[in-house]
């Protein structure tokens, strides 16, 4: 953690109802962002990837988002969102390497032969961990997380949480949008909430 | 054309017992089609005799800017017809611009090469050649390109969250958008290509059958259809292309994210 070099800079960012909102996660740094619902939190995750029109600048590392073709950006700072979403009938040819991602299934708690699942026969949960490999696969340097346990059981939530500090140690910065103040305990260097389209600090 | 058969108002009126014969059945059985049926008929009617008189004195009267008058509105109706049979709509001009503006470009434009250089009437524009071929070609590109549209926005919406999923991947537009694009042109191919396949084994062509009735010789009547197969089947396909590739461009922008806002939603059945 090295909050002096933040890997992720927002700055006067907003979006609707939100903002403008700046904040930092350094590299190695993971930071929760609660608040009620509705009140915008997968908005600001959206806005920072760059997937709806918004104002401000954000940067990574020395990225300055603004200056690269908005793929590239998203290769750098990714997303998870709440929702997984699929394109083609079976899980492997989603992923650029499957043979390689098959070997870390069990990271998340499944099988090898997940790979050859059919997409429709997939769970929630399911779904939502192998999503969560398919983000992790292009190495992002940041990574925006919205709500990344909801449909989990408690093992499966505390798997996917040493994934998690397994990325964390190896420099990469989160960002972590929960509802479950407990896992922000656990997986939080430091908790923001966002109220009324503005971001305060809880504890650290 | 010594052998042409004119046919008399007594004859259509004999020809309309079976449509007539129709409503009533629907009547006695219930099916509430009669009053449809009714209206579409008398529509029939009135249109054709209206545009019979229309082509006429076009016919007779032989200028030019009245010819492009008639074409003129001709592709704004079909416009509007395309804007109206899609579900959901691109919001504002560009509704209804994108598949007129297709259609102008390719239906119209190929009718006029056709003109120029196939058919060479003499002048080019001549009403009785350009009308009907422009007719034609229009009616058919109408059809796939609000197939191809409908199909392509419905797509869009339903499958948002895969869409986006691949944007976040760090997929360009046109390749997060490939899939359901593919899907809108194969729908808007889908009619001509199932025509080509089946006419004249399955169907007699309209255009060809009034030509031999008139008497022209079949052979001579089938080039003349090959014709208008051709060129319905180019037009069809580039204003379909035209016309999804616009609608995308517009549903997404430069910095690759995907635009629903910029489409109407439709009202949900009570």
């Amino acid at each position: 953690m090295n909050p002096e070099n933040p890997l992720l800079k927002v700055s006067n960012l907003t979006r609707l109802m939100i903002g403008p909102v700046s904040f930092d996660v350094g590299a190695g740094e993971s930071v929760a962002i609660t608040g009620p619902s509705g009140t915008g939190k997968s908005v600001l995750l959206r806005a920072i990837v760059d997937l709806d029109p918004n104002d401000g600048q954000v940067q990574a590392g020395d990225i300055i988002r603004a200056d690269v073709p908005a793929p590239d950006w998203r290769k750098t700072v990714a997303m998870l969102p709440a929702e997984s979403g699929w394109w083609l009938d079976h899980v492997a040819p989603h992923f650029q390497a499957p043979d390689r991602i098959r070997r870390q299934l069990s990271l998340v708690g499944l099988p090898e032969s997940a790979m050859e699942w059919e997409v429709a026969r997939l769970s929630t949960g399911e779904k939502h961990r192998l999503a969560l490999l398919r983000c992790l696969e292009g190495d992002p340097k940041v990574l925006l997380l919205d709500e990344p346990t909801a449909a989990l059981d408690h093992d499966t939530t505390l798997q996917i949480e040493a994934l998690l500090k397994q990325q964390l140690d190896k420099g990469t910065a989160i960002l972590i949008v929960t509802h479950d103040a407990a896992q922000a305990k656990r997986l939080a260097h430091r908790i923001l909430r966002l109220e009324d389209g503005r971001l305060q600090q809880v504890a650290a | 054309m010594s052998n042409y058969i004119a046919l008399t108002y007594t004859d259509l009126l004999l020809a309309s017992v079976f449509l007539v014969i129709n409503g009533l059945l629907s009547l006695w059985l219930h099916l509430g089609l009669e009053r449809k049926l009714a209206i579409a008929a008398v529509r029939m009617v009135v249109q054709l005799i209206l545009v019979g008189l229309l082509l006429k004195s076009l016919f007779s009267i032989l200028s030019p800017w009245l010819t492009l008058l008639v074409a003129t509105s001709m592709v704004l109706f079909a416009g509007r017809e395309v804007w109206a049979r899609q579900d959901r709509k691109l919001r504002g001009l560009w509704g209804f611009g994108i598949g007129t503006g297709a259609m102008a470009f390719a239906g119209a434009g190929i009718t006029v090469i056709a003109l120029t250089t196939m058919i060479g009437s003499d002048p080019w524009w001549t009403p009785r050649f350009a009308l009907p071929v422009l007719g034609m070609v229009l009616g058919n590109t109408m059809n796939g390109i609000s197939l191809a549209l409908d199909a392509l926005h419905t797509g869009i919406s339903r499958e948002r969250v895969s869409i986006e999923a691949q944007l976040l991947l760090g997929q360009t537009r046109w390749s997060a958008l490939r899939p359901v694009l593919r899907r809108a042109l194969r729908s808007g191919f889908m009619p001509i290509i199932n025509a080509m396949g089946a006419v004249g084994i399955v169907s007699l062509p309209g255009m060809m059958t009034g030509q031999i009735l008139s008497g022209v010789d079949p052979t001579e009547a089938v080039k003349y259809q090959l014709l208008v197969m051709f060129l319905i089947g180019g037009a069809t396909g580039l204003g379909v292309l035209a016309a999804t590739f616009g609608s995308v461009w517009r549903l997404t922008d430069e910095r690759d994210r995907l635009r629903l806002e910029r489409l109407t939603r439709p009202k949900d059945p009570a």
